[in-house]
């Protein structure tokens, strides 16, 4: 199998989506000539034309609202955020309309809608370039959060929302687009929207975390396996639905948990997993939930100490597993 | 979608210089370079070539990877930028978007201070905090750049309001790119501006590209100063290569805006000189066409060439702003570079004007404290 990164996968998924559907296209901002600005479209435009990588004007909120229509109409569209701070004007098209329509139509309509978004920090992007956003859309019922963080799995998360009937929020990491590489079958394969994945097998305490943090809670892993502490990661991967039967089945194996997320930590998604667990598998806890992550400031800052201090680190995450396993 | 539309995005010189009619919605120009004052002129041609000066040694920063992140840049636009600073007035407000180093230099900021924040220190204008794109400074009423797209547009129209409702001087300048005339807060606030009669101009700085997408494939009206019409705002194009004909334009429609409190719209035509930000490698333009226009428009060397020929300076004197500029882009270098890096324990600061409790779970001050030991 090829080796790519994550955002060559993506272009790869987008690619064979492009050339096995006449039905997909991609509309966004700078997607066609530029490629988009991290260049996950790039060379799309020479293949499919201008009828199918659409430079859209700047306006999400059309990206978006021009999307579910078509959605509607039996097209497949892949609307670009061209960063996830940027959604914020096309939030009412993705709450009020995408996420309701099968509801409030009873069932006459649909929205096989895909809305990529770069998301989350580490780049020096500052207050407008490095947010994570997710916990706001994962409180929406109607739509389906997913965010893959290697190559293998972002092709088949993004081929998996294609075929998906309903809207699909993508998140991609940017700090993993060029970061992460690993391998990729070439041609169609999918992994099922709402199933986490053991990137770890451990024994002493579950990790439950997505995105750039999962990568930094398998080096924090790493770690702690040299002082003999043995940690289960687990890959969330779709943030809504979760994978509660996962979820709950490797807390219930090592009996502690700890949560990384790179969202701040007041309503972000860590608080819902941590209920979730309390519910269902208080008994064999032995431990309180524990959670890594972003403190509850406005923004992450542009400044390399803030930025460093927003982001939980392996050596943080390694920390708390520390804490967490001595408990 | 039909064929590719074939972009045009070069200043054009209305004509009335040589005599030609003007082109359909250029403002007229007035002046006569003879008749101005050449202490002014000459400060006008200083302020170009520091802003200059200023944005290609931030480039050369960022390559040094001494800037980071995101960092859009003014060259090309120097002339936009000093003509409408000289019709500005002190009790007037500026909301910009995240291209906007030029203008809070040119708005009296020093560049010491503005280098600081692109170099992300505490010396920086915003406390290292923003960065290239969020500039601030409520001394010189600089309301801020803004990295949203259009974010900027209600903002100036509600300060535009309160100058009204508090029968304030001045007016309100809310400059944004070619590419914010599409989205709906710009159409929101335009509608707002015109029904409630407030002294607020847009300003679009129309470099023919809204990042790598032209102005003719973006916007289904590409004559931009038109897009106030079914609002009745009145709109003009104005070649932006040109500084005193901004000038003189927005001193025109600025008196207007505060005196007959009408909004009003400039389409401020000029060349980007490199791709949308240091890092956009600029494949989607001509690459031979892009360097002819960058002699061809260039402001700097034609505002020169106007000074020259009025007598107003001389080789001795554009050696000497060159000299003087350099040191003090260096200088400002040199000063981002001794300003110490913000502190982390900071990054809590200035959430809420008073004392809110628990602002930090103690778990959170833990896991930060945690994060100031290094993780150890």
């Amino acid at each position: 199998m090829p080796e790519l990164t994550l955002l060559e996968a993506i272009r790869q998924g987008l690619d064979e989506a492009m050339a096995a559907d006449a039905r997909v296209f991609v509309f966004g901002e700078d997607v066609g000539r530029r490629g988009g600005v991290f260049r996950v479209t790039e060379g799309l435009l020479d293949k499919y034309g201008p009828l199918r990588v659409i430079d859209s004007p700047l306006a999400e909120s059309v990206i978006v609202g021009a999307c579910i229509g078509a959605a509607m109409n039996d097209a497949r569209p892949i609307a670009e955020i061209q960063f996830a701070d940027f959604i914020y004007p096309a939030f009412n098209q993705i709450i009020s309309e995408a996420a309701r329509i099968r509801y409030r139509s009873n069932d006459d309509w649909h929205v096989p809608l895909v809305i990529r978004a770069p998301y989350g920090g580490g780049i020096h992007g500052a207050l407008y370039h490095s947010q994570s956003i997710e916990a706001l859309f994962c409180h929406v019922p109607g739509l389906k959060v997913v965010a893959p963080a290697t190559p293998y799995d972002a092709k088949a998360l993004l081929k998996a929302s294609l075929a998906d009937p309903d809207p699909v929020l993508f998140l991609e990491h940017k700090k993993c687009y060029r970061l992460i590489k690993g391998q990729v079958p070439d041609g169609d394969y999918q992994v099922e929207i709402g199933k986490a994945d053991i990137k770890r097998q451990g024994s002493d305490l579950t990790v439950l975390t997505y995105g750039l943090m999962l990568h930094y809670s398998l080096e924090a892993a790493e770690v702690l396996a040299g002082e003999d502490i043995d940690v289960e990661v687990v890959d969330l991967r779709t943030l809504r639905p979760l994978d509660t039967a996962t979820i709950l089945a490797s807390v219930r194996k090592t009996s502690k948990l700890l949560i990384v997320h790179e969202d701040n930590l007041t309503g972000g998604l860590g608080g819902e997993l941590a209920a979730i667990v309390a519910q269902e598998a208080f008994e064999q806890l032995d431990a309180p939930i524990m959670r890594v992550c972003g403190p509850d400031v406005p923004a992450m800052p542009y400044a390399k100490p803030l930025e460093e201090a927003f982001l939980p680190s392996p050596a943080t995450i390694a920390d708390a597993m520390r804490v967490l396993a001595a408990y | 979608m039909t064929e590719t539309k074939k972009a045009k995005p070069v200043p054009a010189s209305n004509g009335t210089t040589n005599g030609a009619a003007p082109l359909e919605g250029y403002a007229p120009v007035m002046y006569d370079i003879a008749r101005e004052n050449a202490d002014e002129m000459k400060q006008h041609y200083y302020q170009m070539v520091l802003l200059r000066r200023f944005e290609e040694r931030a480039r050369e920063m960022y390559t040094k990877a001494k800037i980071g992140g995101y960092c859009h840049l003014n060259l090309g636009e120097e002339a936009t930028i000093i003509g409408l600073m000289a019709a500005l007035q002190e009790p007037d407000y500026i909301y910009t978007n995240y291209r906007e180093h030029g203008y809070i230099i040119a708005r009296g900021v020093e560049p010491g201070p503005v280098m600081a924040e692109l170099f992300g220190k505490e010396d920086g204008i915003s406390g290292g905090r923003g960065g290239s794109m969020h500039l601030f400074d409520a001394s010189k009423h600089f309301m801020g750049g803004y990295g949203i797209v259009g974010g900027q547009c209600p903002l100036a129209t509600g300060a535009a309001y309160a100058i009204n409702y508090k029968g304030d001087p001045g007016v309100v300048l809310c400059q944004v790119g070619d590419s914010t005339t599409n989205i709906g807060a710009w159409y929101e606030s335009l509608n707002l501006a015109a029904l409630y009669n407030l002294p607020v101009i847009f300003f679009i700085v129309n470099n023919g590209f809204g990042m790598g997408t032209s102005v003719e494939e973006h916007s289904s009206e590409p004559d931009l100063w038109k897009k106030g019409d079914s609002f009745r705002i009145h709109g003009e194009r104005v070649d932006g290569t040109d500084v005193l004909a901004v000038r003189d334009a927005a001193r025109r429609l600025r008196e207007r805006a505060e005196k007959e409190r009408k909004p009003a719209i400039m389409d401020v035509v000029s060349f980007r000189f490199i791709g949308h930000s240091v890092i956009d490698s600029d494949r989607y333009r001509d690459q031979a066409e892009v360097k002819a226009n960058r002699l061809k428009f260039d402001p700097i060397t034609k505002f020169e060439q106007q000074l020259r020929e009025a007598g107003m300076i001389d080789d001795a004197y554009v050696k000497e702003i060159g000299d003087r500029v350099e040191g003090e882009v260096q200088a400002a270098i040199d000063f981002a570079d001794k300003s110490p890096a913000p502190k982390m324990e900071d990054m809590y600061q200035y959430m809420y004007a008073t004392d809110v409790p628990n602002i930090i779970s103690d778990a959170e001050r833990e896991l930060f404290e945690a994060r100031l030991s290094g993780g150890k």
